[in-house]
């Protein structure tokens, strides 16, 4: 692999860009693995990633029915933030916001990580009540949030709407600062680069039908649309379709696929200086580094494996982002898509060992996966090398709705996230 | 947006008037405190989450306020039929 540099840029610009090198090879895959991965998303790849840097186990293929970062990772609204209200959500997402900052230099590759700050405005008394609980549980685990005033906040997003008369005013904020955006595409990509450079197989437009398990129930391999690849340990980290992949090994999941939409404006220039979320009326915004708004709606009412959903859903958001932002209404939107989020019935994810020897599964991230990738692709990897949850994700087991050990962000939100 | 035809209103009605209500046809246990972990996370947390041909519970919440049942292609969204609350699983699907 050839490093990324400013002298690199400058040597490939003297002779015309001939010497860029493929980021990853599409290799033919082999007869056995280590360990397979389903599904090559940022979390995907990244748990490839680092169970060869850091575990040493490169002899790893990562499977992939479509293209490369071509779920949820090309579909989110790249929003990081580590703000929730539970000890064991505070350790697994606040590790990923600590490897987000060093994680562009880590891969040497750009993930524009960019700590603008997110804020959550709050509406009425029940908002600044709980939006306070967070700033306080937050600062007694060691993760800045911040409580400020209409005013402050205004000062912080000068577009902001904060008349009384609005429908819904806003009477205050919490604002995490470390909290950003990055560029979604360029994690999946860079996670890519640094794990076939270390020998992991990434291999495309390869979908697993069946996983195929010996006398003693522990898996042996999968079957794929291009034949069996054996295996010692599967990984499955197939997002919206985890149910689906996790019955092949009959395991039923306490989990559920719903449609979730975005869109994105036409670009202008930057007005939006941070991440703007409300969870009363259900919007959330940002401006991307092109320009665009880029907005995210909240999931349909129905499950549903289409990758679309209704425009009602789309109206609703922008209402909010109108009222929150009256500069706004004039504005044409460019593009508007949908990927599948499963959601867990707590909307904490799982990251565990399961009941089938060598099977190993990272899903529920529901509607917030993109900003916990590094983190979860960090443990899950520990999970898998050393058949043991690291501390981080000890408590996001699959079994814990069995034995009711909740953690129910679902809760302490009173919506998906 | 889905068209939905509610079977007691009798005709088809936009999705903005109805409600999802997860999974049809999950049985809630006759005798529930007696019941032990694994029967009640299945029942209450473990769910089919099929890629395909879904039966699931709506309620016209703004029409007749009733639940009802319907059958769904999870992949197209396209409803295959609906029928009243009550009435058993359908065993063989019109069209299919």
């Amino acid at each position: 692999m050839k490093k990324y540099s400013v002298f690199a840029i400058a040597r490939e610009a003297m002779r015309g860009h001939r010497g860029w090198e493929q980021q990853w090879t599409s290799p033919e895959p082999k007869a056995e693995y280590d360990v397979v991965i389903v599904g090559a998303g940022g979390h995907g790849l990244g748990t490839a990633y680092y169970l060869a840097k850091e575990h040493g186990i490169t002899n790893v293929a990562v499977l992939e029915k479509g293209w490369l970062g071509g779920g949820n990772t090309g579909r989110n609204t790249t929003i990081i933030r580590s703000n929730y209200l539970y000890d064991e959500s505070a350790g697994i997402y606040d590790h990923a916001l600590k490897l987000w900052d060093g994680l562009s230099q880590d891969l040497n590759y750009n993930v524009m990580y960019s700590a603008r700050g997110v804020m959550m405005l709050a509406h009425n008394v029940h908002d600044v009540q709980s939006l306070k609980r967070h700033v306080h549980a937050n600062r007694l685990n060691g993760i800045d949030n911040e409580w400020l005033t209409p005013e402050q906040a205004k000062d912080y997003c000068p577009p902001l709407n904060i008349s009384r008369d609005a429908r819904y005013p806003v009477v205050g904020a919490s604002l995490q600062r470390r909290g950003g955006t990055a560029r979604h595409d360029a994690v999946a990509w860079g996670y890519a680069r640094g794990a076939s450079a270390r020998g992991v197989h990434i291999i495309q437009n390869c979908e697993v039908t069946g996983i195929r398990r010996g006398p003693n129930g522990a898996v042996t391999g999968v079957e794929t649309s291009r034949g069996f690849i054996g295996a010692k340990k599967i990984g499955v980290v197939a997002a919206g379709n985890t149910s689906v992949v996790m019955n092949m090994a009959d395991v039923r999941m306490p989990l559920e696929s719903y449609p979730l939409q975005a869109l994105v404006s036409e670009p202008i220039k930057p007005v939006v200086p941070c991440v703007v979320m409300s969870n009363t009326v259900h919007a959330y915004i940002s401006q991307s580094d092109k320009g665009e708004l880029v907005i995210g709606a909240g999931t349909d009412q129905y499950y549903s494996y289409s990758q679309a959903g209704a425009l009602h859903n789309l109206e609703h958001t922008l209402d909010a982002i109108c009222e929150m932002f009256p500069v706004f209404t004039r504005m044409k939107m460019l593009r508007s898509w949908g990927g599948v989020v499963d959601v867990t019935p707590d909307r904490s994810p799982i990251l565990a060992k399961t009941p089938v020897g060598g099977l190993y599964v990272n899903c529920g991230w529901g509607t917030g996966g993109f900003k916990a990738t590094p983190g979860s692709a960090h443990v899950f990897a520990h999970t898998i090398a050393r058949d043991e949850p690291h501390p981080i994700n000890a408590p996001f087991t699959l079994d814990r709705f069995r034995t009711g050990r909740l953690i129910d962000e679902a809760a302490a939100a009173a919506v998906a996230h | 947006m889905l068209l939905i035809r509610c079977p007691y209103c009798e005709e088809e009605r936009p999705e903005i008037e109805f409600r999802h209500a997860g999974e049809a046809h999950v049985a809630r246990p006759t005798d529930i405190a007696s019941i032990s972990d694994e029967e009640f996370e299945t029942f209450f947390f473990i769910r089919a989450n099929t890629r395909g041909t879904v039966y699931e519970r709506w309620r016209h919440v703004h029409g007749c306020a009733r639940f009802f049942n319907a059958v769904r292609d999870s992949m197209s969204d396209r409803f295959i039929m609906t029928y009243k609350a009550g009435d058993p699983k359908p065993k063989k699907l019109p069209g299919v």
